[in-house]
């Protein structure tokens, strides 16, 4: 497994640390930050009931190392854990907080159950629910990419489970096949809502899958920032190269439930959570930087005020908006409105009215 | 101009949307070298190349799922599937994922591409080589659906909808791909989707087809005229969803009797959907029961096929009934 920064911080692996631009480095500490803070909002606006599902992702902020290793022109396929990619491409922190609210200023026009969003600009694509099926996705865009000669690759990530899914198979086998240019990332968080990995699969470990689709496997400590850089640099640029995909597990732990709607302490220890505590991603990275005098001790706090401070406000307006129009309801069922939407809106707004 | 037959009007469109279009590319099980098992892309491997021409593993999900990701990134797929029978498989990427993209991300985030499969009974192909799913994708939002019935037609209606802004399943009656032949234009022409054909006009009972079976139809109606005297009006959808309403609309009002033929299973199969549209727009119109010629409600059926599937005599028996209710 590759590991670069031990659990302190202390550097274990000198040959493979990258070498990036300090002031880089603390964009990763701050947009890992901002992902954490996003969380303990969207966490309490659920608990508030403000809004109706919550999706956490503390303990993979590492995942932001990915987007950080590719170029503004590839394209994400994400799953639901993934914002960081997004954050860090420049996404509108505006835009997530009202799709938060599903408000009339969401892009998403209201449709989608808070945390699943994406966003055109930024080749951010919009994720679905059904488990696995970007995995295939992101193989075709690869495969796209090689076609159109434009030096441009597709990352795309999934969970533990979706390891189990057809489209994982899918997506693995025609991407190898096609010398897809795409990068498969198995964020292995060790539960799939309750199931433990050694239900989902009889492997020892998920990264010997590669093998048998006749590609490159690397393991990875999935919190630790460095690997997943390096590891996402090298699998882009040998698919650049035209020389195909490869598969990525990073291994990580899903700190939180789920969802909003999950109660994990009928599933696993809390020792076991505590344990893995120890190891997540932007207590290790914090101390990294401070170790090498890249930042004072009290940066991450002041990082965290700044996002809290950010959110606050932009939850208070969004809160404060109303829903989408009924109109649009019936809208981008496809380019142009059929007449039966046309009638199916006609009625629907009859019973507004009244 | 050349007389072509169905199977050669689809190849003749692939080809002349690939030769227009490089963003046009071709992907399914045997479609390269072989040209595809009822030969639809013959050639075209060898005008093209593999890359645009892509051989892909046995695998529908796949073929479907990897579209989506073409057409995202703006390419424009056109998926074979080699039976209809054999899409379910793909069924997950088709209504979760190519039906709702344009929905589900505000229209940020679109996938138009072709899914080309042929579909329907006649052949002699048993239980999973027969069947026509249409019912179930017209259930789904955001799908169109185009069904040919001729040469001419499938020449512009694939061409249509491979342009089209918007996913298409285009079903293939591949019973009548070498049936006949008819006169193709080389030159480029659409049929808008969404544009229903009045293909036989008369005043006594409005017959609602599509596909093979609208040769059904007009072989009924031809008899209705020379042995019962009754004028029937046939009128080929050519595309189910969305639905010419307008071309229908016109002649209920003028017959008043209303007959649909489908050869999938009876229950909630399209014709149902036809029927249920006539009777809650134009009731006061309509002088007798709407009828549906149908496929029985049993898996598709093999050496008794001919006595599943709707033929002129059924047909007939519907017009009668229709006309001396
Ligand atoms: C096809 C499908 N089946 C079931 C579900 C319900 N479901 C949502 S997330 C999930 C577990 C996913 O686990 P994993 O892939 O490991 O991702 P993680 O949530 O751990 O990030 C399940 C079963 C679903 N969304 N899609
Ligand atoms: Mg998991």
């Amino acid at each position: 497994m590759r590991q670069i920064i031990d659990i302190e911080g202390n550097v274990i692996s000198p040959d493979l640390l990258p070498k990036v631009a300090k002031k880089e480095l603390v964009k990763w500490l701050d947009i890992m930050i901002a992902v954490r803070v996003l969380d303990e909002k969207g966490m309490r606006l659920q608990r508030q009931g403000r809004i109706g599902f919550h999706i956490p992702t503390t303990g993979q902020e590492a995942h932001v190392g990915a987007a950080a290793a590719i170029k503004d022109k590839d394209w994400i396929f994400p799953a639901y854990r993934e914002h960081g990619l997004a954050i860090y491409r420049g996404i509108a922190l505006a835009d997530i907080v009202n799709h938060l609210f599903a408000n009339d200023l969401d892009p998403q026009k209201g449709r989608r159950l808070p945390g699943l969003f994406g966003d055109s600009r930024i080749r951010f694509i919009n994720p679905s629910a059904p488990i696995g099926t970007q995995i295939v996705q992101a193989a075709g865009a690869g495969y796209a990419a090689r076609y159109k000669k434009d030096g441009s690759v597709s990352i795309v990530f999934f969970g533990d489970g979706a390891t189990s899914s057809n489209d994982f198979h899918s997506g693995m086998n025609f991407g190898a096949v096609t010398k897809a240019a795409t990068v498969f990332i198995c964020q292995n968080n060790q539960w799939a809502i309750s199931v433990p990995l050694s239900k989902q699969t009889a492997t020892k470990q998920l990264v010997d899958k590669a093998t048998g689709y006749g590609m490159p496997g690397i393991q990875i400590d999935g919190n630790d920032i460095f690997a997943m850089f390096t590891a996402v640099r090298e699998a882009a640029q040998r698919a650049r190269k035209g020389n195909g995909p490869t598969f990525i597990e990073s291994v990580t732990y899903r700190l939180g439930p789920h969802t909003s709607s999950d109660d994990p302490s009928k599933y696993r220890s809390e020792n076991d959570v505590e344990l893995w505590r120890q190891k997540e991603p932007i207590g290790r990275f914090s101390k990294y930087l401070i170790n090498e005098g890249i930042i004072d001790k009290d940066e991450p706090q002041r990082i965290h005020s700044k996002y809290d401070q950010i959110f606050n406000e932009l939850i208070s307006e969004a809160d404060n908006r109303s829903t989408p129009p009924l109109e649009t309801m019936f809208e981008d069922v496809f380019e142009t409105m059929p007449w039966y939407l046309e009638e199916q809106l006609e009625e629907a707004l009859r019973f507004t009215k009244e | 101009m050349a007389e072509l037959t169905i199977i050669e009007a689809v190849r003749l469109a692939l080809d002349q949307e690939m030769a227009r279009d490089e963003s046009v590319v071709l992907l399914g099980e045997d479609i390269g070298p072989d040209g595809g098992v009822f030969r639809a892309t013959q050639g075209l491997y060898e005008k093209y190349g593999g890359k645009r021409v892509l051989d892909t593993p046995l695998n529908e999900s796949g073929i479907i799922g990897f579209a989506v990701g073409m057409a995202l990134y703006g390419l424009r797929p056109v998926a074979e599937i080699q039976f209809a029978d054999f899409i379910w498989p793909a069924m997950d990427q088709i209504v979760s994922e190519v039906a709702k993209f344009r929905y589900r991300s505000g229209g940020m985030f679109t996938v138009p591409m072709v899914i080309r499969t042929p579909y329907g009974g006649g052949v002699k192909g048993a239980i999973y080589h027969s069947q026509s799913p249409e019912a179930y994708f017209a259930h789904t939002p955001g799908l169109k659906i185009v069904i040919p019935s001729s040469p001419y037609d499938t020449k512009g209606l694939l061409a249509a909808s491979i342009r089209d802004p918007d996913p298409v399943l285009f079903f293939e009656p591949k019973r009548i791909y070498r049936a006949f032949r008819e006169e193709v234009p080389e030159e480029d022409y659409t049929i808008p989707l969404g544009q229903a054909s009045v293909v036989r006009s008369g005043n006594d009972v409005t017959i609602l087809a599509y596909g093979a079976m609208l040769h059904v139809a007009m072989d009924a109606a031809e008899r209705a005229m020379e042995q019962h005297k009754i004028d029937c009006e046939v009128i080929d959808l050519r595309t189910l969803v969305p639905l010419d309403i307008e071309t229908i609309e016109a002649s209920v009002k003028k017959t008043g009797r209303v007959i649909s033929v489908t050869e999938s299973p009876k229950t909630a199969g399209f014709g149902a959907e036809l029927s249920a549209l006539v009777a809650e727009r134009w009731i006061e119109y309509i002088e007798s029961p709407i009828i549906r010629v149908t496929g029985y409600d049993t898996p598709f059926p093999f050496v008794l096929e001919h006595d599943y599937m709707p033929s002129a005599e059924k047909v007939l028996d519907g017009i009668i009934r229709s006309f001396n209710f």
